[in-house]
Parts: C-alpha cells; sequence; structure tokens
C-alpha cells in the first residue's frame, strides 16, 4: 500500500507562507552588560541567537521544549527558558548568561560553590542550573533545602548531581543571608 | 618555578575537578559549538514508519526555500561501500551495521532518511518540515512480548560476552524443594538521555582533511569508523571531544549523526553541523527492554538450593546486541544448582545498547528482587538472607575474587542506614498517614582494565602535561589524570595539564565499562615514572652526581626536586637536572604491561560491590512514593578521589531511583514509535525527586585487581539500587510490583 505521510501535518506549509518570518528586524539586547545590535528574523529564538549568532555557547540546548532547563538564562534577573524566547520579543531586554555571571577571574559565589561541592560532572546542565539558581535567589522564596529541591525542579541533570548542587546552592544562600 | 607553597597532590585527595572552572563558566564547548567558516546546518528528516521503503521523497518545496543549499537522500548521496565490514566499528556487535540514507529500506520508526543543508538553523529546520515521503509499508512488529515467542540463543557472540555456566542440576533441586518462589520480572527500554544531544560538528579543512567535533566516547573508534566508511585515510580524520555532555553508552559506537554530517561535508565539501533533536534522541542505540524469569529455592535454614535465572533481552531485526544479563545471581551466591539461559529476541526498532552498567543494571536488579521474594518466604530477615547465602568466591566461575569486601559493605551500610530498627513484616512502620519502608539490594559489577598509552611532557619549571585519546564524559577522567600525574611526580595538581578527547593522541579505548580510572591512572603513573628515570639520568650529568647515582626508589619527587630517602638534604631540582643534561623537555610516551597478577595465576574473578539500602514513604491514598533515603556502601578498593568517585556512584543511584520509579519508553505498537519521546513525558528524576543520599566507600586493599590497585566507579552505583528502592516499596505496602518503573497506577491496582 502506498501512503503519503506528513511526519507532523501541523508543520505543513509552503515557500511563500514563510516569506513574513524570513524579514529581518531590528533589536538591541543588552547581553551581559553590553549593548548589542541584531536584525534578526521572528522565527530565531533567544537560545538560537546566543549560541549561533552571539557564539555564547555557554548556553545549552538540552530539547528545544522547555522541558529540562540546559538553556535557562536571566532576563531582567528572572530566569527563563531561551528556548522558549522569540528574540524579537524582547527588544532592549538586559539578558545575563552563564559567561556574564563571574566577575573577571573572579567566580561568582554559585559557580565557586558550584566547583567545590562537585555539583557537575559532564557540565552540560551546569550553566542552566547556576543560571536557575541565581533566578532562584533573587525571588527570594526559597529558604530550605526542600524549597531549594521543589524550585530547581525545572532544571534535569542527567548525571545526577542533584544533591550536590542543592548544597552548593543551599551554601550560597546561607552565606548570603538570603530569606 | 614551582610554588613551595603548594603541596603535592597524592592519590586519594579529594581535589576538586581539574574541569570545573571551564564547566561552571560556560567555556567548555562541547561538539555543536565549535566554531567553522561557511557552515551549514544538517537538519535530519525521520521517517514515520517502522518498516518498508521509500517510494518517493517530495523535497521540492524545501529546495525552493532561500538558504537551502542541497537536500541529502539515498538518491543523491554520494557513493558509500557496500559491504557491512566497512561499517562495523570498534564496538559493533554481530549483524549488519545500520547505514543511513544507503537505500530505500526503512529498517526501524524514525530512522534518518534525508538531511536538509542550509546556511541557518532556522531555515534547514523549515525547510525539513516541508519534505513529504511516500512509503510502501510492511508489517511490523515492535511489541517484545510479541517477539519473544521466536527468542533465540545467539550464536556469534559479541566480543567480551560471558554466557551463562550452569552448575548442579537445577530443575530436580528446585522440584524437590519445598520453600521456593518464582516470578517473572519486567524491565522496559530506556533511553540514554544524556542533556547534551547527538551532535557533531565536521570542519572541511579543504586539503582532504576534516576535523570532527562528535559527541562520542571514543574518538579513535569514530576516526577507524568514518575513515573505513568515507575512505578517508586515517591520518586526514581527526576526531575531537574535548567535553561530553554525558553519554552512559549512547556515546560508545558511533551515532548516525556524525556519518550524516560527514556524509554531507563530503558531498558538498563544505562544514557541516548536525544536531539531534531530543525526539530524535529516541531513535537510537537504547537499553534493550528485558524479561528475567527467576526461580529460586532454599532448605529449611534458608540456604539456597536452587537458582533459575532466565533473561531475554530485545534487539534490532539487522544486528544481535546481547548483553551478561543472567550471570550476576550465578556468580553473587553460594548455591550448588545454578542454571540460567539467555536469548535474545528481534523487534523493529534500532539495535539496543550499551547503557550504564548494561546487562547487571537489568539482571542484577531484577535478581535482587526475587531473592527479597525468597527472604520473605523463608521467613527471614533479607540482609540475613544474604549473608546465609554470601559466596567468598565467584561462585559460577568457581575462582576467588582477587578482593570482595561485600560483607563489610553490608555491615557498614546496614549501620549507617540503621537496618536494625526495621520491623520485619510489611505495612508495619508509619510515618504520620505515609507508610514507611526499608529495603535493601546488593550490586556487582566488573573491575574492568585496558591497557592504554599516555604521553607525559615535563618542563624545568615542573609544568606537566599528560595526554592520551581517551575522553571524559563527566566521569573525572582529567582530574584523574592530573591527580595521579601529580602524586608520581611529587607536583602540586595545579603544575599538571590533562590532556584528552583528540584521535591524534596516543591510543586509547573508549570511555566505558568503569575502566577508564583504573586504566589511564595506571597508564598515567608508568609514563611519569619513566618521566622520573629519564631525570635520574640527566640529574647524574650533574658534576659531582649530588644524588650519587641514586635509583628511583631510593629518591623523593616534591616541590619540582628530587630528594635522596637517606638524607634529604642532599636534592636537586626538576630544572637542574634537566639543564645539566641539555634538555629541554623530558617526553615519554608508555603502556603498562598487561593487568598484573594474570601472569602464572590462577584465574581469578575482578569485581566490584554495594550493599544499597533504601527507605521509602508511600501515600496509601495516592500511591505517590518517596525515596527519602539512600545509603550506599561500596567495595572498590582504593579510591584514587573521593570527591569525583562520589558523585559517580551518586549519579548511578539517581539513575537507579528512575530506574525504579520513573524511566519507561512508551511505544504505540499499531506505528511501531516511541510515544514519549521528549522530556516531559520519559520522566528521569529532578531535584524533588532526590533526598538524602549517603555513600560509604569501605576499606578493600587489592593490589592484585589493576597496577594501581583501582577498581571503577562508574557504574557501580545502579546496580541493584532500583532493587532496593522497590524492595521497601514492597515492605512499605505489602506490594510486589514486577514491571519496572513502579507507577503509582500499578500501586493503586488492586
Amino acid at each position: 500500500m502506498d501512503t503519503r505521510v506528513h511526519d507532523d501535518p501541523s508543520h505543513a506549509g509552503t515557500a511563500s507562507s514563510v516569506a513574513g518570518a524570513r524579514e529581518a528586524i531590528p533589536i538591541s539586547l543588552i547581553i551581559n552588560g553590553r549593548q548589542r545590535h541584531f536584525a534578526i528574523e521572528p522565527w530565531v529564538t533567544l537560545l538560537d541567537l546566543l549560541r549561533e549568532q552571539e557564539h555564547l555557547t555557554g548556553t545549552k540546548k538540552g530539547c528545544d521544549h522547555g522541558q529540562c532547563g540546559a538553556c535557562t538564562v536571566l532576563i531582567e534577573g528572572k530566569r527563563i527558558n531561551s528556548c522558549l524566547v522569540l528574540a524579537v520579543s524582547r527588544d532592549g531586554a538586559q539578558v545575563t548568561t552563564i559567561e556574564g555571571l563571574a566577575d573577571g577571574d573572579r567566580l561568582h559565589p554559585l559557580q565557586q560553590a558550584f566547583v567545590e561541592h562537585d555539583a557537575l560532572q559532564c557540565g552540560y546542565c551546569t550553566p542552566g542550573q547556576i543560571c536557575s539558581a541565581q533566578g532562584l535567589i533573587n525571588e527570594g522564596h526559597a529558604s530550605s533545602g526542600n524549597e531549594v529541591r521543589e524550585l530547581m525542579s525545572g532544571n534535569l541533570c542527567r548525571c545526577g548531581a542533584y544533591t550536590n548542587i542543592a548544597a552548593a546552592i543551599m551554601e550560597v544562600l546561607d552565606k548570603d543571608g538570603a530569606p | 618555578m614551582t610554588s613551595p607553597t603548594l603541596t603535592p597532590t597524592r592519590i586519594g585527595d579529594p581535589v576538586d575537578r581539574v574541569d570545573g572552572v571551564a564547566k561552571v563558566t560556560g567555556q567548555a564547548r562541547y561538539a555543536a559549538e565549535q566554531p567553522a567558516d561557511r557552515l551549514l546546518y544538517g537538519w535530519v528528516v525521520s521517517s514515520s514508519i517502522a518498516k518498508g521503503r521509500i517510494v518517493a521523497i517530495h523535497d521540492e518545496d524545501a529546495r525552493a526555500i532561500s538558504g537551502v543549499v542541497e537536500v541529502m537522500t539515498h538518491v543523491n548521496r554520494p557513493q558509500l561501500p557496500r559491504f557491512d565490514h566497512s561499517y562495523k566499528d570498534a564496538l559493533c556487535v554481530p549483524g549488519s551495521p545500520f547505514r543511513a540514507l544507503y537505500d530505500e529500506r526503512i529498517l526501524f520508526n524514525a530512522q534518518p532518511i534525508a538531511v536538509v543543508l542550509a546556511d541557518s538553523l532556522e531555515v534547514a529546520r523549515y525547510a525539513a518540515s516541508l519534505i513529504e515521503v511516500d512509503y510502501e509499508r510492511e508489517t511490523h512488529n515492535t511489541d517484545f512480548t510479541v517477539a519473544l515467542a521466536d527468542r533465540f540463543v545467539p550464536q556469534d557472540k559479541r566480543s567480551g560476552f560471558e554466557a551463562p555456566k550452569n552448575r548442579g542440576d537445577a530443575q530436580s533441586a528446585y522440584g524437590a524443594a519445598r520453600c521456593k518462589i518464582a516470578a517473572d520480572f519486567h524491565l522496559p527500554t530506556h533511553y540514554h538521555n544524556p542533556m547534551e544531544l547527538h551532535a557533531t560538528t565536521v570542519v572541511w579543512e579543504g586539503d582532504g582533511r576534516i576535523t570532527v567535533y562528535d559527541k562520542t566516547q571514543g574518538p579513535q573508534n569514530v576516526q577507524g569508523y568514518l575513515s573505513a566508511v568515507f575512505g578517508f585515510s586515517p591520518e586526514h580524520v581527526r576526531v575531537k571531544n574535548p567535553y561530553v555532555g554525558g553519554a552512559f553508552g549512547s556515546g560508545l559506537r558511533p551515532q548516525y549523526q556524525v556519518y550524516l554530517a560527514t556524509l554531507a561535508a563530503k558531498m558538498l565539501e563544505r562544514s557541516v553541523r548536525v544536531v539531534l533533536t531530543r525526539q530524535q534522541m529516541f531513535s537510537h542505540v537504547h537499553r534493550p527492554e528485558a524479561v528475567q524469569s527467576v526461580a529460586l529455592a532454599t532448605d529449611p535454614s534458608g540456604r539456597l538450593q536452587a537458582i533459575i535465572n532466565d533473561a531475554a533481552t530485545s534487539t534490532s531485526r539487522f544486528e544481535d546486541y546481547m548483553e551478561t544479563v543472567c550471570d550476576w545471581g550465578l556468580m553473587n551466591y553460594a548455591c550448588e544448582n545454578a542454571s540460567a539461559e539467555y536469548t535474545i529476541a528481534r523487534v523493529d526498532t534500532y539495535t539496543s545498547g550499551d547503557m550504564r552498567a548494561p546487562g547487571a543494571a537489568t539482571g542484577m536488579t531484577l535478581f535482587e528482587l526475587a531473592v527479597d521474594e525468597m527472604a520473605y518466604a523463608a521467613n527471614i530477615d533479607p540482609l540475613e538472607f544474604r549473608l546465609i547465602n554470601y559466596s567468598d568466591k565467584n561462585a559460577m566461575d568457581d575462582t576467588p575474587f582477587t578482593s570482595k569486601a561485600l560483607r563489610e559493605a553490608y555491615a557498614q551500610g546496614a549501620a549507617k542506614f540503621g537496618w536494625s530498627r526495621r520491623t520485619p513484616a510489611p505495612r508495619s512502620m508509619k510515618d504520620g498517614r505515609e507508610l514507611v519502608g526499608l529495603g535493601l539490594a546488593t550490586g556487582m559489577w566488573d573491575a574492568l582494565f585496558r591497557q592504554m598509552a599516555v604521553h607525559a611532557r615535563l618542563l624545568p619549571n615542573g609544568d606537566l602535561e599528560v595526554a592520551t585519546a581517551g575522553s571524559d564524559i563527566g566521569t573525572g577522567t582529567y582530574t584523574v589524570m592530573a591527580q595521579v600525574a601529580a602524586d608520581t611526580l611529587g607536583l602540586p595538581i595545579e603544575k599538571v595539564t590533562a590532556t584528552l578527547g583528540d584521535s591524534s593522541l596516543p591510543e586509547s579505548p573508549a570511555e566505558g565499562g568503569s575502566s577508564m580510572a583504573a586504566s589511564v591512572g595506571a597508564a598515567v603513573q608508568v609514563a611519569c615514572r619513566a618521566v622520573a628515570e629519564k631525570l635520574l639520568v640527566a640529574a647524574d650529568q650533574i658534576e659531582g652526581q649530588p644524588l650519587g647515582g641514586a635509583r628511583l626508589e631510593d629518591v623523593t619527587l616534591a616541590h619540582g626536586r628530587i630528594a635522596l630517602k637517606s638524607d634529604p638534604a642532599r636534592s636537586i631540582s626538576f630544572g637542574d637536572a634537566m639543564s645539566a643534561a641539555g634538555l629541554e623537555t623530558i617526553e615519554v610516551e608508555d603502556t603498562p604491561a598487561s593487568r598484573s597478577g594474570s601472569s602464572g595465576q590462577s584465574r581469578k574473578s575482578r569485581n566490584t560491590h554495594s550493599a544499597i539500602f533504601a527507605e521509602v514513604k508511600v501515600d496509601e491514598e495516592l500511591g505517590v512514593v518517596r525515596v527519602t533515603r539512600i545509603v550506599i556502601a561500596v567495595a572498590a578498593a582504593r579510591i584514587i578521589n573521593p570527591k569525583t568517585a562520589r558523585s559517580q556512584i551518586l549519579g548511578g543511584v539517581v539513575m537507579g531511583i528512575g530506574m525504579a520509579l520513573h524511566e519507561e519508553a512508551l511505544t504505540d505498537h499499531r506505528i511501531g514509535r516511541c510515544m514519549n519521546r521528549n522530556l516531559g513525558e520519559y520522566h528521569i528524576p529532578a531535584h524533588a525527586d532526590i533526598r538524602d543520599i549517603e555513600v560509604i566507600f569501605v576499606d578493600e586493599p587489592d593490589p592484585e585487581v589493576t597496577p594501581l590497585g583501582v577498581k571503577g566507579v562508574g557504574e557501580i552505583g545502579i546496580v541493584g539500587t532500583a532493587a532496593a528502592v522497590i524492595n521497601a516499596i514492597f515492605h512499605a505496602t505489602g506490594k510486589r510490583v514486577r514491571s519496572l518503573p513502579v507507577t503509582l497506577d500499578k500501586l493503586l491496582d488492586s
């Protein structure tokens, strides 16, 4: 039997229907404190902009569906899955990535704590975990280990470094005297 | 100069991971993150049927999109070799390896059938969505339970596979016994799902050479494979993987993304990057589905009289993947009568493959569920039951172990866990409205050692480089290498640079089987000792021979100086020795002798062991299970770095908890496709699922097992952990769930 099959009919379109998506739109972003100007197509995610155009590959792609948290960055201090953000929708935003956390050669306290607690193995989820942890601290909701575990659950780690990650975050929270 | 303030790093020190800073700052670059000029993005189109043939691929709409450079299919691809031998990588299994885009045949659902190449990721992705395919379908079967009717004992065995050996007469002993159990256990298909997507960047160097950044556990395996398949001379293919975002076995054999990226680069003579989607990560290697039938019998005192341990696992239609599933139970327990039969059954999927502790994670875990059932049937405490049936030797091969401190692991784990507070009856312990369960299981894995080569280079200022082609997939290999090198030459670890992940470096096997720390450690030590020998020869050039022609055993190396043991005041610096001999560097490449203790000795078994204790709390009304505490005591001989070794165990335990409660690939057999092919629906443990995990390394000196007395720890953490959790669930609820994972529907189902 011959059967014509679309892998996913919702994606089916024609060459002409995409014309609008390919018009470059000028935006600017402040990435790790530096003003950057882009002319980008609306279908470019913030994640792909960072990785493929800015070569800030510290922000990772683990699923592209907002399910793993590897792409977590801070926008105006709030943690967000950058794979779910179209870059054009954030014109003018302040974006902080893992590359923007350290102060020169001096590691950010979370980075230092992650190294000391061995809160990483392969390192691929690590930038997302650290950015997410900074977002968590900014939110000010977590003070106990249980709260940290609950509120970090959007960041998956297949190497299973969870207990060390939680310990690293708790150490920074305790030192900060955060709520 | 060597800083005198930095003390020498020793084997056994819990030093921080040396690649930690690169990883926490985002500077570590993985396979998809290497820049290349005029890079093309390849987007893989996957088949939507499980079996049949492609009649036509309609790619006109895709080609019409501005920015699309090519749509590569079986119709227009460059020439490929005809015979299977060209496609057989170093870790292949018997059969006919998969060849993407070779012809119109469809062998499994989501098989790669085309690659759209475009100048941007977005264009490639969009154009790929426009491709339509006409298929001629054939009847497929992806249902393992159906395939089992045709299961068979594979005749052509994969390298390293050990078939179980029977002893005594298990059937008769089982038949005659009065106290016995028999049950079938089921493990679903698991996908490795490292956080990093499988990805390759092929840099087209333009002079006939390619540099391939690949997500692999073995760059030299990929180099050999690409050379054989695509007709490159091996010296024109350089494969690099300095950072690997997890793999757990999925990077042992070359994956189809490296094949496709290289094929496209060759076709277009340009640099190409192919990154799989998370959905496509469910289209290739996986832990096979398994069914294990265990029958056990004891005498009235609880001594095992019979072990019957048959198992079958899934493989593809085109290759025979097999793993050591049945042997573990037969090796670990004393019992005069034991038998096992291992079979495989074919389904229309990609070939299954090694995933963390292949064979043992399945076979030992499911066996340990049966052991718990037997202990209850014999009315004996599960820990006591294991001690009654403890075997000091490998009970299947009748060989002694180089070491087996499992008894100590049971004792220390039980003490730390508080096993003695456990009341034996199921449902007898409660915490508020939650049922509490305490469970136990045993783990066992091989202590492997593989020969490999290391290059060492010392500079007069004490800077030391050690390099080999092997990989660090998050396991801590960089750290172990630097630490052993520092220990051997008496340097602080900051003076040592470890280099890995480059096929052009000295020969190394793929990172796998928990073999790397023991193997690379030995090779680094041998190479660094040779450096020290050369330093001593150089020192003899100094006028007056201040060290008096001392040999390596007569001196200590520390702080960049060589000192006489008998008179530590007499010492010279590395730099002075080298300049006396006119040396700017000392370079050595060396390989350790084959495994120590194997020559002239009777054969011995080399294994790691563990005792895992789990506490669970179960909400009786909702069936929700929480693993509130794990204590795992591991007997793995000498630990090079307790900090990174502990992380390896933690990671194995977490994956074991996922095996018990979460992980399961769900296939719609009507279309033959894994339906939960994303991380939202294929569940793995998240932060909230993981509470206290305590790791104990018990003392187990074993100079015989490997040259450094080291056993690997990458896999032992997963073996048996799921059984400890599920045995605890039984203790909490009185319910035996024999099909993993233990989801709440299975607990609530009465």
